[in-house]
């Protein structure tokens, strides 16, 4: 049996580095979660401030993707789901009866593994959660949000001279953060990334990175992550999960040079099992 | 799991390494004393000898920290290590090149008259040596409290260090014709007073290899 102590709550305070904003975006109190009787998710409490990158680390099945998904009701859409517990954004809980779904993944973006773009142009892709939400009133401002959006992924120099051309013609990096660019036309509060960048290359991995790494100046950024240097280049904070708790949570220099537990220690040196 | 076994391996060979460095810093210090507390001249062109051995090893576990850190990536406890190690490496090539200079010195003072009074200067060479041998001990261990306690013994050096100081200037003093020989011991002494300092950086590193603390610079 491991015995691990449960996990601080990280503030601002307790950071070693550069400072950061320790308003809490994201607050998770006591959250299980259930996919029919298996239970995914055990009590976890966890405070994700503004401003930073987030990571969530921990071998396949630890649950990191599904708490992932329970920061914007993902989990919604999986028949004979049940969650237990609370997730407050801005001090709301997002669970509370009557919460509009499509209005909190408004404000807390996703970008998946595998890049999903539409089978439409660039431009279409980045202007479809605009349209449907009617959020722009006028043909100019809508390309103007869309040139923007495509700014602030990196995209804009890439793609301006074929905003017209269909989105599958761009490589697998292009068209991630495509994605990304999508996300953000809408102007979310928070950006969930599940793996956004396993299925790319160095270079591709390292402008995501990049672009990671402007966004949080702006955003709340959480990623999943198999990978634990990108953990490492991208986050602030680290969390560590395993077999559906919250082990640990520390600022990432911490995480990297001198956890807490001893199974984590274990985890990130490769001495796991 | 293969991946980990490979870089388990890797850093138990660096760990061999770093110590035989020390190993040979130990040893160095120790004939360099010898050749200029038994006037033997041959123990002292031994250690001049051996120091190329020395930097070759050094080398040896630079570039092997180099890569580990660039091939494996080592985090957390392995991290530590290979830092703690890196920073080691060069404090122990120090410590070789002082025990050469002392040998240097002890060739000039084995071909002039003995002087009377090396007993202090012995006293505090048997300070650095155990405090280098105990150092060792405490890295191989992971023993931060045992580098904590070492750490503390340097002021002792320190102090035999201020008391053979006044002595050999009085000495240079009262009996100018010995002057130039004073002024050779007081270099000796003065690279012990060095040697200490390097055991403990030796210890403060091997206290956040074991702890993640950092105590340098602090009292």
């Amino acid at each position: 049996m491991i015995e691990i102590s449960k996990p601080k709550l990280i503030g601002s305070s307790e950071l070693t580095s550069a400072p950061r904003d320790s308003t809490v975006k994201i607050s998770v109190r006591d959250l299980n979660f259930y996919y029919g009787r298996v239970q995914a998710l055990h009590n976890i409490s966890l405070d994700i401030s503004q401003r930073i990158v987030t990571a969530f680390i921990g071998p396949s099945g630890c649950g990191k993707s599904t708490f992932l998904r329970t920061l914007n009701r993902m989990n919604d859409v999986i028949a004979g789901t049940r969650v237990e517990g609370g997730v407050s954004i801005d001090g709301q809980n997002i669970y509370a009866p009557g919460t509009d779904v499509v209005e909190l993944r408004r404000r807390v973006g996703m970008v998946f593994q595998k890049s999903n773009p539409f089978p439409k142009s660039i431009f279409d892709n980045v202007a479809y959660g605009l349209r449907i939400n009617r959020v722009t009133s006028s043909r100019s401002e809508l390309n103007e949000r869309v040139e923007q959006a495509l700014k602030d992924a990196a995209l804009w120099g890439e793609v301006k001279d074929r905003l017209k051309m269909s989105a599958l013609g761009l490589s697998g990096g292009q068209q991630q953060r495509l994605c990304i660019a999508r996300a953000l036309a809408i102007q979310p509060e928070v950006i969930l990334m599940d793996e956004p960048a396993s299925a790319l290359d160095p270079i591709a991995t390292s402008k995501i990175e990049e672009l990671i790494f402007d966004l949080k100046r702006h955003y709340t950024i959480v990623i999943v992550t198999h990978n634990m240097q990108q953990a490492a280049r991208v986050s602030d904070i680290t969390a560590f999960f395993l077999l559906g708790k919250l082990i640990e949570v520390n600022p990432t220099e911490k995480m990297f040079t001198a956890p807490d537990e001893k199974i984590t220690e274990d985890y990130i040196t490769g001495r796991f099992g | 799991m293969d991946q980990h076994r490979h870089l388990d391996d890797e850093l138990s060979s660096l760990r061999d390494r770093v110590l035989l460095l020390g190993g040979e810093a130990e040893r160095a210090l120790d004939r360099a004393m010898y050749a200029l507390t038994e006037r033997d001249n041959e123990a002292a062109r031994e250690v001049l000898a051996h120091d190329d051995e020395v930097d070759r090893l050094e080398v040896e576990v630079d570039r092997q920290c180099i890569d580990i850190i660039a091939l494996r990536q080592p985090a957390a406890r392995d991290l530590r290590f290979v830092i703690s190690v890196a920073k080691m490496a060069p404090v122990l090539e120090r410590i070789a090149d002082h025990a050469c200079n002392i040998a240097r010195a002890a060739i000039d003072l084995n071909n002039e008259p003995e002087l009377k009074s090396t007993a202090d200067v012995q006293v505090m060479a048997g300070h650095a040596s155990a405090m280098l041998r105990g150092a060792l001990d405490a890295f191989t261990n992971s023993d931060a409290d045992l580098a904590r306690q070492i750490i503390q013994r340097d002021q002792e050096i320190n102090d035999i260090y201020n008391h053979v100081f006044h002595e050999l200037i009085e000495m240079m003093v009262t009996d100018p014709a010995t002057a130039t020989r004073d002024a050779r011991l007081l270099f000796v002494a003065k690279h012990l007073e060095r040697i200490g300092d390097y055991v403990t950086d030796i210890c403060e590193l091997t206290v956040y290899m074991a702890q993640a603390t950092f105590i340098k610079h602090t009292k």
